[in-house]
Order: C-alpha cells, then sequence, then structure tokens
C-alpha cells in the first residue's frame, strides 16, 4: 500500500509544480510588458529590466495617453470600440434570427439551408477570389467592415442546437395565447439561452477587437483598428537601425500600447471566460 | 415520327391532358410552398439577411475561382475581359521556372502542420491530466483560467511580444529578454536576430502556438476525465496499480473517445496553417526566411500582391484553389471517420 501513495503522491506533486510553472509562464509576458511599459530608458537600453519594474518612469505611458502619441493611438482606439461595438450587435442580431429560423420544425427547406450554411466550414474561395469580391463590392470603409466580416456557420449552428435543446411547452403555450414568433424569441428563446448567447458574443467580439490582416488591407489609413497600430508601433521599436532620441524608450511605448490594448479584455475576462469554456464544450465536440 | 402524332389526335389529346394535369399538380405545389411562407412569413423574414450574407460573402466569392483559370495579371482589369487560359497557371506554378516555391512552400506546409501536432497534440492532454490531479477546487479553476488567458489575446499582441522579447538589440539597446536568455545558455549567437534567421522560425512558431492553445485546448480533455467514474480508480487501486499504471488503464481509456476525435480532426486541418501569425512574424524578416516559413497561404498572399508589390493574382489563386480542394477533402474525410467511429464530428 505504501508504494503506491508514493506513485500517486509524486504525481501530485509534480502535477501542482508543473501547473504552478505552466501558469506562470503564461502569466510573465504580461507582468514582465507592463513592468517594460514604466521602466527607465536607461534600464531598459542596459537591459536591467527581467521582471519587476526598474527606475519608474511614466513618460512613454503618458505620451501614449495624453502626449505626442496619443492622437494617432485614440484614433485607432475608437476605430477598434467601433467595429467591435457594432460589427458584434450587427453579427448576433443576424445570427440569432437565423439560429432560431433554423430550429423551427415546419421551416421548408430546413436541410438545404443549412447545408449551404455548413459548407461554408468546408470549403471557402480562397484568398484571391475573397479579395477580389471586397474589392467589387467596395468594401473600404469602416461600414463595409461591419458588414464583411458579419457571420460564422460555426456560431450559428451552436446557436440553433441550443435553440433545438428548449423544450417546446411553453412555446406552445404562448403561441395559444396567441404570441407571434417575435415574442417567442424575445420572450421565450432569448431569455432561455442567455449562457449560449453569451459564449456566441464573446466569439464575435473577440474575433472584431482581434481583426487585424483585412481590416489593415481593405480600409484607409484613419479607420485602422487598433491592432494594425500596434504592429506598426513594434515594428518601430524592434527595427534594428532605431535610435531614438525621445526622454523614453520606444520599447516602453510598444509595451504601453499592448498591455492598453489587452486591458479591456483583461477586465471581461474573470466574467466571460466561463462561457469561453462553455463554448467548447457546447459547440465543438460533443460527447 | 412526329407526323404520325400529328395525325393521331387521341394521342396529342392525351399528351395534352397530362401536361395539363402536371402543370395544375405544379401550380398546387408551387401555391401551397407560398400559403405556408405567407402563413409562417416571421421565420422567413428571419432568414433573409443571413441568406444575404452568405450569398454575397461566402458564396459570391466563389465565383471569382475562375480567375485561376483566366489571363488575370492585374486587379485594374475586370474578371470578365481576360482571357481564358486554361490550366495554364496551374501548369506554370507546379512546373515552371518558380516551381521550386511553391512545392517549397506545400512541404513547408505540411512540416509545419506535423512538427505543431507531435510537440503540440500531447501537451493539452498532459495539462488536462495534471489539472485534474489538483484537488484544491479554487487553486485549479484559478490556474485553469489563467491558462485559457492567452487565447483572448490578439494574433498581433502575441507575435508583438515574441518580436519584442527576441530581438537582438543594437548599440544602444539591450536584446530583448528571451534572446538574452537564448544568448546566457548557448542557444543562439549573441547579436542574432532569430525572426531573420529560418533555422529558428518553426521552433518560435511551435513553442508560441504551444504557449497560446495548450491550455485552451486542455478544456476538452478535462471534461473527458471528470467523467471518467471514480469507482474505476478505486477497482484499480485494489488490484495495486500505481498511479502511471492508473493513468495508463483507467485515465487514458476512458478519455480515448475524445482523445481519437480531437486527433483525427487535427489530422484533417494538415494543410490549413493560417497566414496571419506567420505573416505578422516574418513582416520584417526579408526572403531567407522563406525556406522555412512561407506556407501555400503566406504564399499566395505574397504572389496576389496582397503582402508584397508584385502581383500574379491568377497563380495565387491557382495555388490556393489546388491547395484548398486538397483540404477540404481532408477535412471532409476526417469528420465523416470521426462520425463512424464516435457518432461525433464538428458539423
Amino acid at each position: 500500500m505504501k508504494r503506491l501513495d508514493k506513485s500517486e503522491l509524486i504525481f501530485k506533486i509534480l502535477s501542482y509544480t508543473l501547473i504552478t510553472a505552466f501558469v506562470l509562464t503564461t502569466l510573465y509576458p504580461f507582468i514582465y510588458g507592463i513592468s517594460m511599459a514604466i521602466s527607465g530608458k536607461l534600464a531598459i537600453e542596459l537591459g536591467r529590466v527581467s521582471l519587476w519594474p526598474v527606475d519608474i518612469q511614466l513618460d512613454a505611458v503618458k505620451a501614449l495617453l495624453v502626449g505626442a502619441r496619443a492622437k494617432s493611438f485614440w484614433l485607432a482606439y475608437t476605430n477598434t470600440l467601433f467595429y467591435t461595438f457594432y460589427g458584434t450587435i450587427f453579427s448576433i442580431v443576424i445570427s440569432i434570427f437565423a439560429a432560431y429560423a433554423l430550429s423551427r420544425p415546419r421551416l421548408l427547406f430546413k436541410r438545404q439551408i443549412s447545408f449551404l450554411i455548413v459548407f461554408t466550414m468546408w470549403f471557402s474561395a480562397g484568398l484571391i477570389p475573397t479579395y477580389l469580391n471586397y474589392r467589387e463590392l467596395g468594401i473600404n470603409n469602416r461600414w463595409g467592415i461591419i458588414y464583411a466580416f458579419g457571420v460564422q456557420a460555426f456560431n450559428i449552428l451552436l446557436l440553433r442546437n441550443y435553440f433545438n435543446g428548449i423544450s417546446k411547452e411553453i412555446e406552445e403555450a404562448a403561441i395559444v395565447d396567441g404570441a407571434n414568433e417575435f415574442q417567442v424569441l424575445g420572450n421565450i428563446y432569448l431569455p432561455m439561452s442567455k449562457s449560449a448567447l453569451a459564449t456566441v458574443t464573446l466569439f464575435y467580439a473577440l474575433n472584431r477587437w482581434n481583426g487585424y490582416f483585412w481590416n489593415m488591407k481593405l480600409v484607409s489609413e484613419n479607420e485602422h483598428p487598433l491592432q494594425v497600430i500596434l504592429q506598426r508601433i513594434t515594428d518601430a521599436a524592434t527595427d534594428s537601425d532605431a535610435i531614438s532620441n525621445a526622454i523614453y524608450s520606444e520599447y516602453s511605448i510598444a509595451y504601453a500600447a499592448i498591455i492598453l490594448s489587452i486591458i479591456p479584455i483583461i477586465i471581461v475576462y474573470p466574467y466571460l471566460q466561463k462561457y469561453f469554456a462553455r463554448g467548447v464544450n457546447v459547440g465543438g465536440v460533443k460527447e | 415520327m412526329k407526323k404520325t402524332f400529328d395525325n393521331n389526335p387521341s394521342i396529342d389529346q392525351e399528351e395534352l391532358h397530362r401536361e395539363q394535369l402536371v402543370e395544375e399538380m405544379e401550380r398546387t405545389r408551387y401555391s401551397r410552398i407560398w400559403r405556408q411562407i405567407k402563413k409562417d412569413w416571421p421565420i422567413y423574414l428571419m432568414l433573409i439577411p443571413v441568406i444575404l450574407y452568405f450569398f454575397f460573402f461566402r458564396y459570391r466569392p466563389i465565383g471569382g475561382i475562375m480567375v485561376a483559370f483566366k489571363n488575370y495579371d492585374d486587379y485594374a482589369i475586370s474578371v470578365g475581359q481576360s482571357d481564358f487560359y486554361g490550366l495554364y497557371a496551374f501548369k506554370y506554378i507546379m512546373f515552371g521556372p518558380f516551381a521550386e516555391r511553391f512545392w517549397q512552400a506545400f512541404r513547408n506546409t505540411f512540416t509545419i502542420s506535423m512538427y505543431g501536432l507531435i510537440f503540440g497534440f500531447p501537451v493539452p492532454i498532459v495539462l488536462a491530466l495534471m489539472f485534474s490531479e489538483i484537488r484544491n477546487e479554487k487553486y485549479r479553476s484559478i490556474t485553469q483560467i489563467i491558462s485559457y488567458l492567452p487565447k483572448f489575446i490578439s494574433t498581433v499582441v502575441i507575435t508583438s511580444i515574441i518580436a519584442l522579447m527576441l530581438t537582438s538589440g543594437n548599440i544602444v539597446q539591450a536584446p530583448g529578454i528571451l534572446n538574452a536568455v537564448l544568448v546566457k545558455f548557448g542557444v543562439v549567437e549573441p547579436g542574432v536576430a532569430m525572426l531573420s534567421k529560418p533555422e529558428y522560425f518553426r521552433s518560435i512558431y511551435i513553442i508560441s502556438n504551444i504557449w497560446e492553445g495548450a491550455g485552451y485546448g486542455s478544456i476538452v480533455y478535462f471534461a473527458a476525465i471528470m467523467a471518467i467514474s471514480p469507482t474505476n480508480y478505486e477497482a484499480a487501486k485494489m488490484d495495486g496499480a500505481s498511479k502511471l499504471a492508473q493513468i495508463r488503464y483507467v485515465t487514458l481509456p476512458g478519455m480515448a473517445p475524445t482523445l481519437t476525435i480531437m486527433l483525427i480532426l487535427r489530422i484533417g486541418e494538415i494543410l490549413s496553417v493560417g497566414y496571419e501569425k506567420i505573416i505578422l512574424l516574418t513582416g520584417n524578416s526579408g526572403a531567407e526566411i522563406r525556406s522555412t516559413a512561407e506556407v501555400i497561404s503566406t504564399y499566395v498572399l505574397s504572389i496576389g500582391g496582397l503582402t508584397t508589390g508584385s502581383s500574379q493574382p491568377n497563380f495565387a489563386a491557382a495555388a490556393d484553389l489546388f491547395n484548398s480542394v486538397i483540404a477540404m477533402f481532408l477535412v471532409i474525410g476526417a469528420n465523416f471517420i470521426s462520425r463512424r467511429v464516435s457518432d461525433t464530428s464538428l458539423f
């Protein structure tokens, strides 16, 4: 019996140690990033920052928030807020309507419509035809981005599966009382599927917030979101020929921009992570 | 033949009658459908936005695949006006003077996926096993929540952190922290810009992918482990099984269905390597990095002129089509097998 306890104990200790190490590795870049953002220029140039801030200096953060760098940074920030806010609303409304309609048993051509949606998960036209399509449709401003990156098949299916699982009895009672489709959806289905809605909203919002490539490719400079500006700032900081005369380090600017761009995510993360985890089990592999 | 029909009024009439009947049936069928749509108009109204979206942004581009078969080498001309070139673009990219670059990208796609599979696939499983060992609920849920965090973070932020941590610095600026550590351990020569060197690309790409996705990936396996009944472990312990034996004979068989599906689905995606992270990591690396970093999707963007100045949209579209047709069969095949194996699939 003793030998057994020993092997279990070793595994337990190993698990605690490695999990702790893994979590620290996950957190390290963020803590280090904050430290780099607020450390003194000389300390950064000499490579003395490794975990905690050294010679605290807030000039880079100030430059980004209110100083010389503020204008372009806030413009990009508001653009990202625009894309995320309107984009998420647009996507979720279409998805809810689609999922609800597809969950109605008496919908005609249900299989065909579902297939046309699912097919896009298997096959996409490819990058060049997609790009040509955006050009032909004139997707070149902020609203264009909102429409063009609207809806994902996966999210519709996730919602539809959830709606399918809702008992039809309450709905039938409501219909007897004279409720129409919109009332059934709004008063019965939506309140009963809050967690699925949260999951899908989260997926859409994250996609919008983190969108990079097509935003950069399709819209003009002053409509670029945060991610594009962030990439440009990092490029400037890591350019090996660059020697800055500013009182702050370019590295501090880059890390400060990174941290500021993820602050909204970090704030909502503790409340929303459970939906994120649930999304995997609801929509992905179902046992 | 026709003449005999004309001369025989009875057949003619019968034919006419039948036609009328069929027409009548068709009409009632349509009118029945129409009546039903009119009765349930709200649900059809609700479908209009999604149908419009999928038509304009998912199906309309499929027509653009035509460019792969045309002499379309400039975005300024319209696709309709350019001449048909048949399979010229396919032949050119696969056997033409620059075929080596295409095949290199094809090989790289496969290689990066394989390395990602070999090194990346086991990590979330091990992580899930270790999470299940942590009995302190609070500590476990906190560590799990933190481990999913990178999945929320944008690719740009992750590649920016990688670039900043790996810079080799210059005369006034010390190297990035990771670069400094690697130099200290003798892995890298001092002053080497790792993101410009082909030999480091795959490690950087795959290790950062694991850092990014392992925690999130462990959710599925963790759920599978938690579903195993504790009595199985007790029975194994009665038989004198050590912890390793318990994992071998209880845990792994218990999560086998999940493992199989995830593996099959992962294999189905072997030719789908995304472009965003790679173009972000190699944006300033120069052409040399292509020998390990260029995959089909980034090759397509590059020769299609979306990440470079020169553009050959027809060649790019041909390469893309070639890859995505194979990829589609892999994904469908994987799903088919997974449904056969366990009644579960992604779609």
